[in-house]
């Protein structure tokens, strides 16, 4: 396997005048209760994860989780008290000031909650912005700019200025932004937090499209756990600056590490969330009937199908090879009788 | 007794002022004492009593030390000006060269340094200057006079006024639309026809160097304190005290070190314009979302990158503000610096005043106040202006406002040409209506003055009298009847009450640097004009901010005249003042109340309208009459913005009283005005601005800590 995209190391930010001397006092075992008592606040506690190449990791949290906080030391918007960030390769934070510009003007682009548009330049003016900072000829950036317009589907409101546009179209703005400049790695803080539960689907949608074709490795924020399962390729959920779980959606909803990620995922429904190969029996039985179901299908897609069966249904592989077995009261099993045992 | 427990902070208040009482009571007037040879004048008496600190001997005349202190503070007057001096004189003696007589010569540093600055700030004057109304000046900067005599067509004329009234209506137009058009062209034409046009393009070339130039130094200064918190904090006491410091007071040493004259005026100038503009650039890049700084940072901008594409930009409405009240103090410099020999409007005004020739007076102020009016509002139109988009319009629709302004020139230069055939002798309408050639009304005006003296002579006699005897001549014993030990006990006591123990000391420093300088008397009176201006001021304010408020148009009217008066340099209140009331201590008092009645009223309205619309709401639907919710709700709410009004109030009517000394008062800005032509004036003009500060910061002090342990309390802000 080639070289992570991000490569974080037990990574820590502590906010505090004396947040340094502390965290090497502390000797890696950092307690947010005595810090707080020494008037330091840890925002990022031990963080150690790699997202690979054209993968979607989703931080998952609640406010004061320090989510952001760990994106802001990833993009070096704040610096990390301690450990070792690595981006595709280089040391992030041995970066000097030019490298680090460098780094962003070409490998980095970020989506914000508020959408964060200068309001002083239209559309197309801010989409335009960092490739002009990169110092790139105006008609060049500009003619850039226009096909940014045309991928979030802008087109026709390019002249007009931020405080004209919604929500949504002030967030197309600002993802046509960050994606201008072509980056490798996208970070997105909580991006359609800001806007209506209608227009954050639809925006969701319309960044899975993008994704499909741009297949760019992103980091996405948000406090929405719905959000997280319907976007994430891996999902880490984080409390008081702790990763208590980094794993694919199907794992988090089926094996919860700590009580934490158990109460979130109770209310989850599993049927949107697990693929027919999560629940499937391994083994084939004899005892099976003429449907074929594939194992990458989630199982509300095909629940209504098995449940008509009366007999055990077969799973195949991409290549309709049978792999599996499973059974309707399975299925039955997995949507009801989880939450029944919570109760 | 009950109540006293119940507001246990009632009781400490009362406690304070029985000790006060007590000590004002128990303390005996010295027989000695007398308010008009005060305690410390620089003038020798067998019986003063002297001390030598620093070198310097300071006299003064001794009382119980519980009555008056002992002038400990008086050698800085004497210091700062020695000090000064010697900067100016002996400091640092270098060799420079000299152009005129092509050798080098020697010269203290500073003083070079200020002769340097003063020849730039001339020829930047000179420029715009000769080129509104001619002259050879700055051509000559470049050549030399023989080139002039050798090339006469360089000999060009200023601008014909034609031109610059219909230049000022097309920018007014670009900026603010139709109605502001309109307004420049008539205030221009108006300046014109009534022959002030000489002097107010002085006066507008003088603001045109000073407002600029101010604007970049607050702007230079506002970013590096935004950027460094060691700058910010080394400035922030300067910006406090140049809030609250009386204007003239800079005069003072300024003169010293740049001398007299229109450069030293912009100088000054500076000095009072930049403060303000640093706060407002401050504010404004404080104001600005940290996502968009990260998104300007996460675009790969350096720091100038960031500075001056994201932030400024972001921050622009702010910064504008900040420049609509670097032009406002201009305005009000432009007249107080005619006491340093600036020239314009400011001069004639001051001219006319000193003559008692109000008529002449009233032209001059309403000259620049219309001015000072249109940069206003161009101004605040230009703030609040929208970028437009420019992207797709075609050369002409780009550039149809310089195409006009190309057109209006040429025509103006015809119109001058023709001009100077139809007016064969004579002067020239069309170029430049001559300074008493155009329409004066100053001669009825003065009618109208004498008429409104012979008509109600009576009864504003009657008037004054009643003030004078029965109110304020009571009122100024009193305060002078306070021992110092007691006005100190009851100023700490009041701080330590309000603020704790961190206020009192603040607040203690503060009035013992007054009560150790040798002014605790005119001190004393300086306070006394300014409480019974702000207390006037208060009533009529909040009285008028309220009932305004009732009505939606009566509330924004109220608005609109409150900028418009605002608008108005400080000085031109006194021009009707004396029309009705002569020159007494009741012109200075009416100046002074109808002055600091601006930000009551305007305070009381932004206080009233702060409160939540969904408070206003929520007391309707529980059934609340209009005066329940005026004083159960609104007030409450309201009053800690109210406070800061009055804040803003203390420092009017300060300024106010202070300028009141070009009537003839007894208080401290006598003094100031006394040391304007005192060759030793300057430490003695600066300490005085010093106390004048200090009094408003005390205020300022009390009132600020009052109103944000009050908004904590109310959870707003």
């Amino acid at each position: 396997m080639s070289e992570p995209v991000i490569k974080c190391q037990s990574v820590y930010k502590i906010f505090g005048a004396n947040a340094e001397r502390m965290l090497k006092e502390a000797n890696g075992n950092v307690d947010a209760k005595t810090f707080q008592e020494n008037g330091c606040i840890v925002g990022v506690n031990n963080a150690s994860f790699e997202v690979s190449k054209g993968e979607m990791l989703v931080v998952m949290g609640l406010s004061g989780s320090g989510k952001s906080t760990l994106l802001r030391c990833i993009s070096r918007l704040t610096d990390a008290t301690g450990g070792k960030i690595f981006i595709e390769g280089q040391d992030l934070l041995n970066l000097n000031n030019k490298e680090l510009i460098d780094l962003r003007r070409n490998k980095m682009g970020m989506v914000f909650q508020s959408f964060a548009l200068l309001p002083h330049k239209t559309v197309l003016e801010n989409i335009a912005f960092p490739l002009q900072i990169k110092g790139i000829k105006t008609e060049d950036s500009i003619n850039k700019a226009m096909d940014m317009v045309k991928l979030v589907g802008l087109d026709g409101r390019e002249n007009y200025f931020p405080r004209e546009l919604s929500g949504g179209q002030q967030q197309r703005v600002g993802i046509a932004r960050s994606l201008a400049v072509e980056p490798d790695i996208w970070f997105l803080d909580e991006p359609f937090s800001a806007l209506d539960p209608l227009i954050r689907k639809e925006m969701q949608d319309e960044f899975l499209r993008l994704q499909e074709k741009l297949q760019k490795t992103i980091m996405f924020i948000t406090h929405d756990f719905d959000e997280a399962l319907k976007l994430a390729d891996r999902i880490a959920i984080m409390k008081d600056g702790i990763i208590e779980q980094l794993d694919t959606p199907a794992n988090i909803v089926l094996k919860p590490a700590t009580e934490y990620v158990r109460k979130f995922t109770e209310e989850v429904p599993r049927e949107k969330v697990l693929l027919i190969q999560d629940v499937m029996d391994e083994k084939t039985s004899s005892d099976i009937g003429d449907l074929k179901v594939s194992k990458d299908e989630i199982i509300e897609n095909v629940a209504e199908k098995i449940l008509t069966q009366e007999k055990t249904v077969a799973v195949t592989d991409s290549k309709n090879n049978v792999v599996g077995s499973i059974n309707p009261a399975k299925i039955i099993n997995t949507v009801f009788g989880g939450r029944k045992n919570n109760n | 007794m009950e109540i006293l427990k119940k507001y246990p902070k009632l009781f400490q208040w009362l406690f304070l002022l029985v000790v006060f009482f007590a000590l004002c009571f128990a303390i005996d007037v010295p027989e000695t004492y007398k308010f008009i040879r005060g305690q410390a004048e620089f003038i020798k008496d067998p019986n003063q009593s002297a001390f030598v600190f620093l070198g310097k001997e300071v006299r003064y005349y001794a009382f119980d030390v519980f009555w008056r202190l002992p002038p400990l503070l008086g050698w800085l007057p004497i210091w700062i000006n020695d000090s000064l001096f010697f900067l100016m004189n002996d400091w640092m003696p270098m060799e420079f060269w000299n152009e005129d007589t092509q050798e080098y010569k020697t010269r203290p540093l500073v003083l070079q340094i200020t002769r340097n600055l003063t020849a730039f700030m001339t020829f930047l004057i000179e420029l715009i200057r000769e080129i509104l109304l001619g002259g050879l000046e700055t051509i000559v900067a470049f050549t030399s006079w023989d080139w002039i005599d050798a090339n006469p067509w360089a000999e060009l004329p200023g601008l014909p006024w034609t031109i610059v009234a219909a230049g000022s209506a097309i920018l007014a137009y670009k900026l603010g639309g139709k109605g502001l058009a309109i307004y420049a062209l008539l205030s221009m034409t108006y300046i014109s026809i009534f022959g002030q046009w000489k002097p107010s393009m002085q006066t507008l070339s003088f603001i045109l160097v000073a407002a600029p130039l101010s604007f970049i130094f607050g702007l230079g200064l506002g970013v590096a304190a935004f950027k460094s918190k060691r700058v910010e904090k080394a400035l922030y006491p300067i910006l406090l005290v140049m809030q609250t410091m009386p204007q003239y007071a800079v005069l003072v040493p300024a003169l010293v070190l740049f001398g007299v004259g229109d450069h030293a005026a912009v100088i000054i100038t500076m000095i009072v314009a930049v403060p303000p503009m640093i706060l407002l650039t401050l504010l404004g890049l404080r104001a600005v979302p940290p996502e968009v700084i990260e998104a300007g940072r996460m675009s790969g901008c350096n720091n100038w990158q960031l500075m001056s594409k994201v932030l400024i930009p972001t921050a622009r409405r702010d910064i504008l503000i900040g420049v609509n009240q670097v032009i406002m103090v201009c305005f009000s410099m432009a007249v107080i610096s005619a006491f340093i020999g600036a020239k314009g409007l400011g001069f004639n005004l001051l001219l006319a005043l000193n003559q008692l020739n109000i008529g002449l007076a009233l032209e001059a102020g309403l000259c620049i106040s219309l001015i000072a009016i249109l940069l206003d509002k161009m101004s605040l139109a230009w703030a609040n202006k929208q970028v437009d988009y420019f992207g797709n319009l075609n050369f002409f629709q780009r550039n149809k406002n310089s195409l006009f302004f190309g057109v209006v020139v040429i025509a103006g230069i015809l119109l001058a040409y023709f001009g100077s055939i139809y007016f064969k002798d004579g002067y020239n309408y069309l170029f430049e209506v001559p300074h008493n050639k155009g329409i004066s009304t100053a001669g009825f005006w003065n009618k109208g003055v004498d008429w409104i003296f012979d008509t109600f002579f009576v009864y504003i006699k009657a008037f004054n009298t009643w003030l004078i005897v029965d109110v304020l001549q009571p009122m100024r014993a009193l305060y002078l009847r306070m021992p110092a030990i007691a006005t100190l006990v009851l100023v700490v006591g009041a701080g330590y009450l309000i603020g704790g123990i961190r206020s009192a000391l603040v607040v203690c420093g503060l009035t013992l640097f007054i009560a150790l300088s040798p002014w605790w008397d005119r001190a004393l009176v300086t306070t006394y004009m300014a409480t019974f201006g702000v207390l006037v001021s208060c009533a009529i304010g909040f009285t008028v901010g309220t009932l305004c408020f009732q009505n939606k148009h009566s509330r924004n009217f109220m608005l609109n005249v409150c900028d418009i008066f605002q608008t108005f340099p400080s000085f031109v209140y006194l021009i009707p003042v004396m029309m009705l009331f002569g020159i007494t201590d009741t012109s200075v008092l009416i100046a002074v109340i109808v002055y600091a009645t601006i930000p009551a009223t305007r305070y009381t309205i932004e206080g009233l309208r702060s409160v939540p619309a969904g408070l206003h709401d929520a007391a309707t639907m529980s059934g609340v009459t209009k005066f329940q919710r005026l004083f159960k709700i609104e007030f409450p709410l309201a009053f800690p913005h109210m406070m800061l009004g009055l804040n803003q109030t203390i420092v009017f009517a300060l300024f106010m009283v202070i300028i009141g000394a070009f009537i003839g008062t007894e208080d401290l800005g006598q003094y100031i005005l006394k040391a304007l032509s005192d060759k030793n004036g300057a430490g003695i003009g600066l300490t005085l601005g010093i106390c004048v500060a200090f009094i408003g910061l005390i205020f300022d002090n009390l009132i600020r800590t009052w109103v944000d342990q009050r908004k904590k309390h109310l959870g707003i802000d």
